[in-house]
């Protein structure tokens, strides 16, 4: 398979990856370390005739990427953390009314402030369930530059599948680093697009949110004669506010199952030397994600060498989790070492899945990235 | 023969949820109007909505619709602009939309001037939240939250228009329903932000707790506190005080509108000489 080789960093990687997938709107606020990817984007989107605006404040930001996603184009923002915060009311807004849209998060240290310069994984958990209410959230993790662009494209094609906001979660670490990424070509991404259905019936038999219990809304495009409503309230089958009992039970179901009744189609996972496991005893399972899995790799081959049979378990979607996989591989040995750049925030979900109360963790909040020398020493230390 | 509005209303929709005697529907009415007077096909047509009883104004039209959060109005309204430069977008908010939760995003699209025509349906108090103080809340009158008498100062909404840039503002009352008519045609025709301060009534929640408890007596309020333009500027300062001026209070031509100006970007990053591609920032090898 033919592939480009690019040398450029995680966030203008994230930035090219969605004018190649089709974005045409960027609404964004300057925020560290997530900045790059409104700069460079701003370049990049007037060159294929689309738009890059950076809006008043964060809120407005993602406001205006909404508003451009509802009137049909594929749209993006990037932002980090405290911009989340700030947004989460208008990602509520886009779930509610199923409006596709791309969200670079590039972590850094929180709470509030934080360490703006430096790298976590902070946001894991807050990507979950940024705003009030229920939905499910879809959250893909880059763990390499490649990645970067990748899982943006990813993203895209999943926030018009699922027609609901898209969470690309990148660090500091993996935003800001520079090297070789292989990438696909750009036809191989071009053909890969699945733009949101649309309804091409008569505009008097449409009716954007009457669609199968588990399918998003079929939102056509504004301007185009199909006149409709968004709203954030509850709303009936043209997208109209009521309060009817059965209306509203159906539509908030709809929002949980149109994602989990379709999980396979959003699971996306890296599994390194783990082919080689059995479950006998003394073999390590690492789960990590994000620029630390760089690290656990590195580990891995210490480890290895040093006589300690350890592989890598992956996340690439974060959210929702890869229940399967990760039930697969903690039923199946015995010693499992969850790695975060925050305290706990995924192990909490691995021993959900898994049942499990003894998964060991190195989690690390200090702003700093954690070297494989201290999962190489922790594992040694705990198993 | 009586305009008839059903062409332009979402009928199974009504009645609305505003009180009787309220000033929206005399509002929605004059839009609909000048929607129709312009000719304008309703398919091009984006009216976006906040929160509160103006946010409902959206549901009510059959243009295509945005009900928004809390003030975000514009901010929603310029995304839709900027990816689709020719359709008129019509942004509806309240004074607390507005002025309060939503003051940044009016004051930067109108300092953006782009083309969008923002209308402000200004009854001084959070009518559908039940009588809390709003920006433009005179100062003494009882509410919710102020029952001794409101001791915030009052807000000038197009005093705010005009100091953050937008090209065309306005004030009106629904006293009129013909102005409002003419003002609405005004507004969508210039090309660039108009800021609309519409005076509206709510003698349900304003109203009832200043002496005001019915639609008339509260329209008689508006009528006292609201002098012409013309008529204001031949006035002494003393006599200006606590009177709104009415009719077009700034109209400039002159100043490029924001979808127009950033064309220009898309056109200068086309052809050779100004063209940015990927390889500035991401070598292949």
């Amino acid at each position: 398979m033919a592939t480009r080789e690019l040398i450029s960093t995680g966030n203008d990687l994230a930035a090219i990856a969605g004018v190649d997938a089709g974005c045409r709107f960027f609404g964004g606020y300057p925020i560290t370390p997530s900045s790059e990817v409104m700069h460079t984007i701003s370049d990049l989107l007037p060159a294929v005739g689309g738009t890059c605006i950076q809006m008043e404040d964060e809120i407005a930001g993602v406001a205006a990427s909404i508003g451009a996603g509802m009137a049909g184009v594929r749209t993006m923002t990037a932002t980090s953390g405290p911009g989340i915060s700030l947004k989460a009311e208008n990602l509520g807004l886009a779930q509610m009314a199923e409006v596709p849209l791309v969200v670079v998060n590039v972590m850094r240290g929180g709470p509030s402030t934080g360490l703006p310069t430096r790298v976590s994984q902070g946001d894991v958990r807050q990507a979950k369930n940024p705003s009030h209410g229920d939905y499910r959230s879809i959250t893909l993790c880059a763990g390499s530059l490649a990645e970067c662009y990748t899982e943006t494209v990813r993203a895209f094609n999943l926030a018009d599948r699922f027609m609901q906001p898209v969470f690309v979660l990148l660090d500091e670490t993996i935003g800001h680093m520079h090297g070789k990424a292989d990438l696909p070509t750009l036809e191989e991404v071009q053909a890969g697009i699945v733009p949101r259905k649309t309804f091409d019936g008569s505009p008097e038999d449409y009716r954007p949110y009457e669609c199968g219990p588990t399918e998003p809304a079929v939102l056509n495009p504004m301007f185009k004669g199909y006149r409709y409503h968004f709203t954030g309230l509850h709303h009936d089958a043209k997208g109209f506010p009521t309060e009817e009992i059965e209306t509203c039970r159906k539509l908030i179901q709809r929002l949980e199952d149109k994602v989990m009744m379709h999980t396979d189609e959003i699971e996306s996972n890296e599994e390194f030397m783990l082919d080689d496991m059995t479950g006998e005893e003394g073999e390590v399972l690492i789960i990590a994600y994000g620029s630390v899995s760089l690290a656990a790799k590195e580990s891995i081959r210490h480890l290895r060498a040093a006589g300690i049979k350890a592989g890598l378990f992956r996340p690439i979607t974060l959210w929702p989790s890869p229940e399967k996989s990760i039930k697969k591989y903690t039923d199946m040995i015995k010693n499992v070492l969850c790695v975060e750049l925050n305290i706990r925030q995924y192990t909490e979900e691995v021993e959900r899945v898994s049942g499990r109360l003894d998964i060991e963790g190195l989690y690390k909040v200090n702003g700093r990235p954690i070297s494989p020398y201290e999962i190489v020493n922790k594992v040694k230390e705990v198993f | 023969m009586a305009f008839n509005y059903d062409k332009y209303l979402r009928l199974e929709k009504m009645p609305t949820l505003w009180c009787w005697g309220c000033g929206d529907g005399v509002i929605l009415k004059a839009f609909i109007r000048a929607i129709d007077k312009m000719g304008i096909d309703q398919n091009d047509v984006c009216v976006v909505s906040g929160i509160g009883c103006s946010g409902r104004f959206s549901s009510y039209v059959d243009f295509n619709t945005i009900h928004t959060t809390h003030g975000r109005t514009v901010a929603f309204a310029t995304g839709v602009k900027l990816v689709n430069p020719d359709k008129y977008v019509v942004c509806v908010a309240g004074d607390g939309d507005a002025l309060a939760i939503g003051g940044n995003y009016t004051i930067h699209g109108a300092r953006r001037n782009i083309d969008i025509t923002l209308i402000i349906i200004n009854n001084f108090i959070y009518g559908l939240t039940n009588s809390q103080t709003s920006p433009t809340t005179p100062q003494g009158m009882w509410t919710v939250s102020q029952k001794a008498g409101n001791i915030d100062p009052t807000f000038d909404a197009a005093e705010l228009g005009i100091a953050s840039g937008a090209s065309f503002v306005a004030r009106e009352s629904m006293l009129d329903p013909k102005k409002l008519e003419k003002i609405f045609i005004k507004a969508m025709e210039h090309r660039g932000f108009s800021y609309l301060d519409i005076l509206s009534n709510c003698h349900i929640n304003l109203g009832r707790k200043n002496k005001m408890a019915s639609a008339m007596e509260n329209l008689e309020w508006i009528d006292s506190i609201t002098v012409s333009k013309k008529k204001y500027d031949g006035m002494t300062p003393e006599e200006q005080l606590n009177l709104f001026p009415t009719g077009i209070l700034k109209q400039d031509t002159e100043v490029r509108e924001y979808c127009d100006m950033y064309q220009d970007i898309i056109d200068s990053h086309q052809g050779k000489r100004g063209k940015v591609t990927q390889d500035d920032f991401a070598k292949k090898i």
